[in-house]
């Protein structure tokens, strides 16, 4: 999501987000809330004013719908990472289904893997897909001029074309 | 320069810029990024950097920097300072030779912290240290520079107390380039008058730090740290400290109401004056501080002369546990001014809750159900900090008890001896305690609960999960690896050997892998009158698999 801030700031908006670490690689569920506007104070966002949520995975987007306000729009990742007790994708697809807010569920880890071998930036997919689709107002060619920027070269290539892929 | 700075890096160029040349700390959230990153430019920009084997060791190396003339910062999280404190404080006294800042990073509604939801600001009281409360990731840089600023021009260490939602905020900061520097060789100067901490000279000490604090006072009064936002003739205004400040701002905008807020960057000493001014003329007062009301009882106590008929809220509204958030300040900020606003009202989802776990892979897989199914019933189970704490949640759910660093010994030598019979040591001992904790932990502290589960004759069995590295908070070195976070080879220390060298007579080390080995080792040690100790060493699942990466790659 550093690259959604510098996308953001290289579209002169003020931005600020916050994110957890440490818990994240171990199993458990972390939020990145990312604002960015004319001018913004909190790095966080409250319940009900969030426009867009993107899940990497489909119960935890699941259990975000119990923050969403009406105008709220989810981009799931269609990929479950299941625990003992944990609900099927069937079960969890039926769930969203009964939400009347603008869900868009994409196979962006199987793309990935099918198209790139590679799982891991099926996140850039999902954000190609975003910005492709316009669920975040954000321009293609300012997060491509973030990936320049913040990525790794040797990475660098991969991500861009995790991002095109969307298109 | 305009980058998008995470605080803990906008932190790093504060120093930078303020040409410190001595980094040392312990890693934790939410400040380990700062040692980590640290490291990784420390010989393009002519800084030491070390991860210390515990917050006390740390700060002792950054008084020693101090003494002998470089620039230093700490680097911890919150419950760091609980662990060096013992020296925090008779630095309070001698004061800093050269410049020092102290980041210490809070947690509030502990999302990465087990042990307490600790509100480190309490410390400036019994220290008598100054504390600065940064707000977002500029203030961070800003109060950085303020704090080598102050520390240069008092001689007193500084406190940059941090939490989770400014260390770990992004957004845009303006700093300068830091010059390229050759690093600094330290230059000690004997004064034993000011380093040395002994009576009674160290009464004269309290008064010169007592009138130092007045200057201090002084100081802060006049600073920018503190600042007066929005209209000022207002009659409601609101008091903030640290990120509660943006939320407050968030709220305003919300609720379309222009209050002054007055932020107070220095929590100590605080500008009294200026607070006694911000409250005149005011009818009403909205404190917003996260966790404990310190200010507020400070507000109170200032209102009583300054403007005695002021209504005063604080955490008669606003939450004493867990952080603060834009909606919480709405809410306030309503019931006072009687604006309308309605709380969002979530949905209650009955979901399956998940839970952290340890990785794919991860050695203790091997060890905790190995040990919980072959332990006899009332074997009572010791937790620690770091990985194994994973060990309390499901499906383990194994722990009798988890406090601080090195406390899974600690605590249980003290069961272990209270189960003893008072006659001859470990004779029908029924109940035997497993503690279980990691490398990194023994290093930071556990060594030290061994020697006095040794000296003083308890029988626990201490498992120590060597994964050669420490782990949770993000992968840093420690002693038993034999490399510095700097990339320089070392001594490689051996926890099976400094256990030998303290008198540990039961050892094993084996890969937990083998699972029959374990069991039957457990088993044995079992039945030991004295202390026993396995150490289980397997390379932790994550560091496997980049390594592997990286030579692939």
């Amino acid at each position: 999501m550093s690259l959604v801030d510098q996308a953001a700031v290289n579209e002169g908006y003020d931005v600020r987000s916050s994110e957890l670490h440490g818990l994240s690689q171990r199993g458990g569920s972390v939020e990145t809330h990312v604002r960015f506007g004319k001018k913004v104070y909190s790095p966080l966002i409250s319940n009900g004013n969030v426009d867009l949520i993107i899940s990497l995975e489909m119960l935890e987007g699941l259990r975000e719908t119990a923050k969403a306000g009406k105008q709220t729009k989810f981009l799931i990742n269609d990929f479950v990472s299941p625990f003992q007790g944990s609900l099927t994708k069937e079960e969890i697809k039926k769930q969203l289904g009964e939400l009347k807010n603008e869900m868009h569920i994409v196979s962006a880890s199987d793309i990935c893997k099918e198209k790139l071998q590679n799982e891991v930036v099926s996140t850039i997919y999902l954000l190609g897909y975003a910005v492709d689709k316009k669920l975040i107002p954000i321009k293609a060619e300012s997060v491509l001029k973030a990936i320049e920027k913040l990525v790794p070269e040797k990475y660098r290539d991969l991500n861009i074309k995790a991002f095109n892929l969307a298109k | 320069m305009k980058e998008i700075l995470l605080g803990n890096d906008a932190i790093i160029q504060g120093a930078l810029v303020s040409g410190v040349d001595f980094v040392s700390g312990y890693p934790g959230c939410p400040s380990a990024e700062i040692g980590d990153n640290f490291a990784k430019i420390a010989k393009e920009k002519g800084v030491y950097v070390e991860w210390s084997t515990n917050e006390k060791t740390g700060l002792e190396a950054a008084v020693g920097a101090s003494f002998s003339g470089l620039k230093t910062l700490v680097n911890m999280k919150s419950f760091g300072i609980n662990v060096c404190s013992d020296v925090l404080f008779p630095l309070a006294y001698t004061g800093t030779k050269a410049p020092m800042v102290i980041v210490v990073a809070d947690d509030p509604s502990c999302h990465s912290s087990a042990q307490s939801e600790q509100d480190s600001r309490g410390y400036a009281f019994i220290s008598k240290i100054p504390v600065l409360d940064p707000a977002d990731p500029q203030e961070c840089y800003d109060f950085t520079k303020l704090g080598f600023e102050i520390s240069e021009k008092f001689n007193t260490p500084v406190i940059l107390r941090t939490t989770t939602r400014a260390a770990h905020q992004r957004a845009i900061v303006s700093f300068e380039e830091a010059e390229k520097k050759e690093r600094k060789i330290g230059n000690f100067v004997k004064n034993p008058h000011q380093f040395s901490t002994m009576p009674p000279r160290v009464l004269e000490m309290k008064k010169e730090l007592l009138e130092k604090l007045k200057k201090i006072s002084a100081y802060a009064e006049k600073s920018k740290g503190n600042k007066i936002t929005g209209n000022k003739n207002a009659k409601i205004g609101i008091i903030t400290s640290g990120v509660s400040f943006m939320h407050a701002n968030e709220a305003l905008l919300e609720l379309e109401l222009n209050l002054p807020i007055l932020n107070l960057g220095i929590f100590y000493p605080l500008p009294e004056k200026m607070i006694a001014n911000f409250l005149k003329g005011k009818a009403k007062v909205l404190v917003s501080e996260e966790m404990t009301p310190y200010i507020e009882k400070e507000v109170i106590r200032i209102a009583k002369l300054a403007n005695p008929k002021i209504k005063i809220f604080g955490k008669d509204i606003l939450p004493e546990i867990g952080e603060l958030n834009p909606e919480l300040l709405c809410i306030a900020l309503a019931k006072i001014t009687g604006k309308k606003f309605k709380k969002f009202s979530a949905k209650t989802l009955t979901l399956p809750k998940r839970t952290a776990m340890l990785c794919e892979g991860c050695p203790y897989w091997y060890i905790l159900p190995t040990i919980k199914r072959i332990a006899p019933e009332g074997t009572i189970f010791g937790g620690d900090i770091g990985c194994n704490m994973m060990g309390a949640l499901p499906p383990h759910s194994m722990y009798d008890y988890m406090f601080c660093m090195g406390a899974s010994i600690g605590i249980g030598h003290g069961i272990s001896k209270a189960l003893q019979p008072a006659s001859a040591q470990g004779s029908g001992v029924a109940k035997k305690v497993i503690t279980f904790m990691g490398d990194g932990t023994f290093f930071h502290s556990g060594v030290l609960g061994l020697l006095n589960a040794v000296y003083n004759k308890s029988n626990p069995l201490m498992i120590v999960m060597d994964n050669r590295i420490t782990a949770m908070t993000g992968h840093q070195t420690n002693p038993g690896m034999g490399k510095t976070v700097m990339g320089e080879d070392t001594e490689e220390l051996q926890i099976a050997d400094i256990a030998k060298s303290c008198g540990v007579k039961n050892i094993r080390v084996l890969d937990p892998i083998n699972i029959k080995e374990l069991e039957e080792t457990v088993k044995e040690f079992l039945d030991k009158k004295e202390i026993s100790l396995i150490v289980c060493k397997r390379i932790c699942a994550l560091l496997a698999r980049r390594s592997q990466k990286a030579k692939e790659g």
